[in-house]
């Protein structure tokens, strides 16, 4: 049994056909990424899957459970978290206050004392700079924040909405090493980017959307070799 | 740049000018006049023109701020001064050359009489420039002072005109303690309306300007000390600290007598709707502008509970301390009911639909179709004074200690709240909704609670009116009450506590204290955000996150940088 089981799910804004069908599987442990063009629908899959939107038709299902009975407030604590697109900071709240809420679905002080202290080594940056504003941290400060918050509710699974969205490519390499070394220590992972290249470099499969449907679907190395997705989303003629 | 090292002419003249339309708009809206009958200084100095000197002081500081140099500010504060001299110069002249009354009643000889101290045109013209840039001079020397001796004047000054001001209530106050009458006769000028004497002025200036200098320089050295005693030592002293405190608050109305008691009260009332609205506005960022609604719901629920006038087809007539748990449950239940709705709505989306409940409930109390229940235009009347413990609450003085306990009962849940789990969440939900759910936060609830706190304090306070006033009438539950409540934590500053307490004491209690110039509170309120807009949009004690958000770009690392 995959860790998250998606299956058939429809999503719609109003009258808006965004996700028509789509279907994939996580194995625990895993990178899968999931690349497209601007409004395949990526952000919305997330969406779904974290309870933000709910499904017309379709299941999602972590460890097995379908999670379609739980508000959105309630899916963090079964282990699925987020780092939504954009960042989405608390902007007027420091570093610290920032990370004390992404721990908000947990109760156990020393587990989340030691997720604080797994933040800071992952992001010295973010010790340094603990009781700043996030608001007027830099933008890659500001996706470190938004990593290390999620991070901060303990997840079984970490949804990530392009993190190198806006990033300097030196950034974009740092955030991409610490992806890999987050789950390494034992978090699986479930990668948007439009960085195909980057991206199809430390996943192992990765899905293709395309207009709200799940076009292409292999392992990473295979995605890199094929034609189509070198064309469309690697800048290759 | 070029500009920086020069006179800033433009700048002096534009706020000459700016301060110079302000004068004129003083002028023919009637407040000089108005204005001029009361003394500041018995003899020497009149509200009216310390309106005027006011409004000069402040632009010709704010001129003299925008020089390279010293000399350059005094000279600026010189020509700024000069052109709101000549402004007023010129509007005097008009005033007296062309009968202007059939549009502008104020435009009057008396007008002209105060502009000119008496003297008329054109010798009173002279003098009238003359003054007035000598009060823009004295901006700009304030402006170059040291900041704590700026600080320490400006604190004098306004002490001064804030004593002069309430001379008459002052005065009657103190007439209860015979012992000093010699002492404010001295201070005060003779009769009503008269102000502080000459050398009363002085004195108060001087004792304010000097003590503030004196603390100021002291205050540190004071509190490394009290941070050097042992921690039990320093527990007592706050416990003393507080008690102090909290005799004053006890005594207070046995000091103040009967008028200033009930002046306290009206502010205390305000205070603690401030304290719920600041929970839903401030803290949870929940535009609410229709809070006068659990106001009169507080009110109401007493009043058909209480009420024994038998105008009411129903007659509860119940004790007030039964009825009053029952119009908090009542309230609270109506906050969730009005919650529920607008659950899905943000920002001004909100701020209307809320706006439009507050109307709502305001018609349905002047319904005919409610009126056998809660009495139509009527209202309710013969709402019994409470009794406690064999004291009538039915004064003031009384009534007071029943005010003060929801204060305190207020700030406590406040506080309470803020720093809790709570809290917390209803500072995230202000910050980003979609964020806060994903981190866990139940919106539904987080939100229904901020609702329903907020109107538990309203109702509190419709609850306290209720019995204070004997009896309520629908228009007493009016829009203005809810934009009142939102200014003063505006003022205040947004989700701070003592903000809150500020506020109420500038636009509840000051209003109500210069009751003879009710005319003019709106003008002075709008001009008042305005400027607050302008110079200090996070309040006039503001909360920690929110001051982030003003001064973002000012802002300095406190970590060094990496
Ligand atoms: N709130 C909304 N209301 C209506 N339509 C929406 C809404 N959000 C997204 N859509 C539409 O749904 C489709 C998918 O949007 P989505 O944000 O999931 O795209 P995306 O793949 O994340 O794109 P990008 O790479 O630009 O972030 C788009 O056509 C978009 O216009
Ligand atoms: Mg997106």
């Amino acid at each position: 049994m995959a860790l998250l089981e998606i299956d058939n799910i429809h999503t719609y804004y109003g009258n808006i056909h965004a996700l028509k069908g789509i279907s994939l599987n996580i194995e625990k442990g895993e990178i899968v990424t999931l690349i497209g063009a601007n409004g395949a629908g990526k952000t919305t899959t997330l969406r779904t899957i974290s309870g933000l939107l709910k499904p017309r038709e379709g299941t999602v299902k972590l460890n097995g459970e379908d999670l379609a009975q739980y508000k959105a407030h309630e899916v963090v604590y079964k282990g699925i978290s987020m780092v939504p697109e954009g960042r989405g900071v608390f902007a007027r709240l420091t570093v610290t206050e920032n990370l004390e809420m992404g721990a908000y679905s947990r109760s156990d002080k020393a587990e989340i004392q030691r997720n604080m202290e797994r933040v800071f080594t992952l992001f010295p940056r973010l010790k340094e700079r603990r009781t700043q504003v996030a608001g007027t941290l830099s933008g890659g400060e500001q996706q470190m924040v938004a990593t290390g918050r999620a991070l901060m509710a303990s997840p079984s699974i970490l949804l990530m909405d392009e993190p190198s969205m806006g990033l300097a490519p030196v950034l974009v390499e740092l955030i991409f090493d610490i992806i890999q070394q987050i789950n390494k220590e034992g978090t699986t992972i479930l990668l948007v980017e439009q960085n195909a290249l980057m991206a199809l470099g430390i996943a192992s499969r990765g899905y293709v959307l395309q207009t709200g449907q799940i076009v292409l679907s292999d392992s990473a190395e295979n995605l890199k070799k094929n034609p189509t997705v070198q064309k469309a989303y690697l800048g290759m003629e | 740049m070029s500009t920086q090292n020069r006179f800033d002419w433009l700048k002096a003249v534009q706020l000459g000018a700016i301060a110079g339309i302000t004068g004129i708009l003083i002028s023919l809206v009637g407040m000089l006049q108005q204005f001029d009958s009361r003394d500041i200084i018995a003899g020497s100095l009149s509200m009216g023109w310390t309106m005027l000197f006011l409004t000069v002081i402040v632009a010709s500081y704010f001129s003299a701020a925008h020089q390279p140099s010293k000399l350059l500010s005094i000279a600026a504060s010189f020509v700024t001064g000069l052109v709101f001299g000549f402004v007023m110069c010129l509007l005097t002249y008009a005033v007296d050359t062309f009968d202007l009354r059939q549009t502008l009643v104020n435009a009057s000889p008396a007008l002209v009489k105060i502009l000119t101290f008496e003297d008329g045109v054109p010798t009173g013209l002279v003098e009238l420039v003359v003054t007035v840039t000598i009060a823009g001079v004295v901006g700009g020397v304030i402006y170059i002072l040291p900041q704590r001796i700026r600080k320490a004047v400006s604190l004098g000054l306004t002490v001064m005109v804030f004593l002069g001001l309430m001379q008459q209530i002052i005065q009657v106050t103190l007439s209860n303690f015979p012992q000093v009458n010699s002492a404010t006769a001295w201070m005060f000028g003779r009769g009503t309306q008269k102000g502080l004497s000459f050398n009363g002025a002085i004195v108060v200036f001087l004792v304010v300007t000097l003590s503030n200098l004196f603390w100021e320089s002291n205050a540190t050295k004071v509190n490394s000390q009290i941070q050097k005693m042992p921690e039990n030592r320093q527990r007592s002293l706050r416990i003393l600290g507080y008690g102090l405190l909290l005799l004053v608050v006890l005594y207070l109305p046995v000091l103040l007598g009967l008028y200033l008691t009930e002046v306290v009260n009206v502010t205390g009332l305000f205070i603690l709707m401030g304290l719920g609205l600041n929970i839903v506005v401030g803290f949870a960022g929940l535009l609410d502008l229709g809070y006068v609604a659990f106001y009169a719901i507080g009110a109401y629920t007493v009043g058909v509970l209480t009420s024994v006038s038998g105008q009411l087809s129903t007659a509860f007539e119940w004790n007030f301390w039964w009825a009053l748990p029952v119009c908090i449950f009542v309230c609270v239940m109506a906050g969730i009911v009005l919650g529920i709705p607008v659950l899905n709505m943000r920002g001004d989306y909100l701020a209307i639909v809320t706006l439009g409940f507050g109307e709502i409930i305001r018609i349905l109390a002047l319904s005919d179709f409610l009126k056998p229940h809660i009495g139509g235009s009527q209202g309710i009347v013969s709402i019994p004074p409470p009794d406690f413990f064999g004291v009538l609450l039915n004064k003031p003085q009384t009534l007071y200690y029943l005010i003060v306990a929801g204060c305190l009962l207020a700030l406590f849940v406040s506080q309470r709240l803020r720093d809790s789990r709570l809290g917390r969440s209803w500072k995230a939900m202000r910050e980003d909704e979609d964020v806060a759910q994903a981190m866990g936060i139940n919106l539904v609830a987080t939100k229904l609670l901020a609702f329903a706190t907020g109107a538990a304090f309203s109702g509190l306070s419709g609850t306290i009116l209720a019995i204070k006033l004997g009896t309520i009438y629908p228009h007493s539950f009016a829009l203005l009450i809810s934009i009142n409540v939102l200014s003063l934590i505006i003022v205040g500053g947004m989700g701070s506590i003592p903000g809150v307490f500020i506020g109420g004491l500038l636009l509840a209690g000051l209003p109500e204290l210069l009751r003879e110039f009710s005319e003019y509170r709106l003008l002075i309120y709008g001009a008042l955000l305005v400027v607050m807009m302008q110079v200090r949009p996070e309040g006039f004690w503001p909360e920690e996150t929110h001051k982030r958000e003003f001064h973002e770009n000012e802002q300095v690392p406190t970590q060094e940088a990496a």
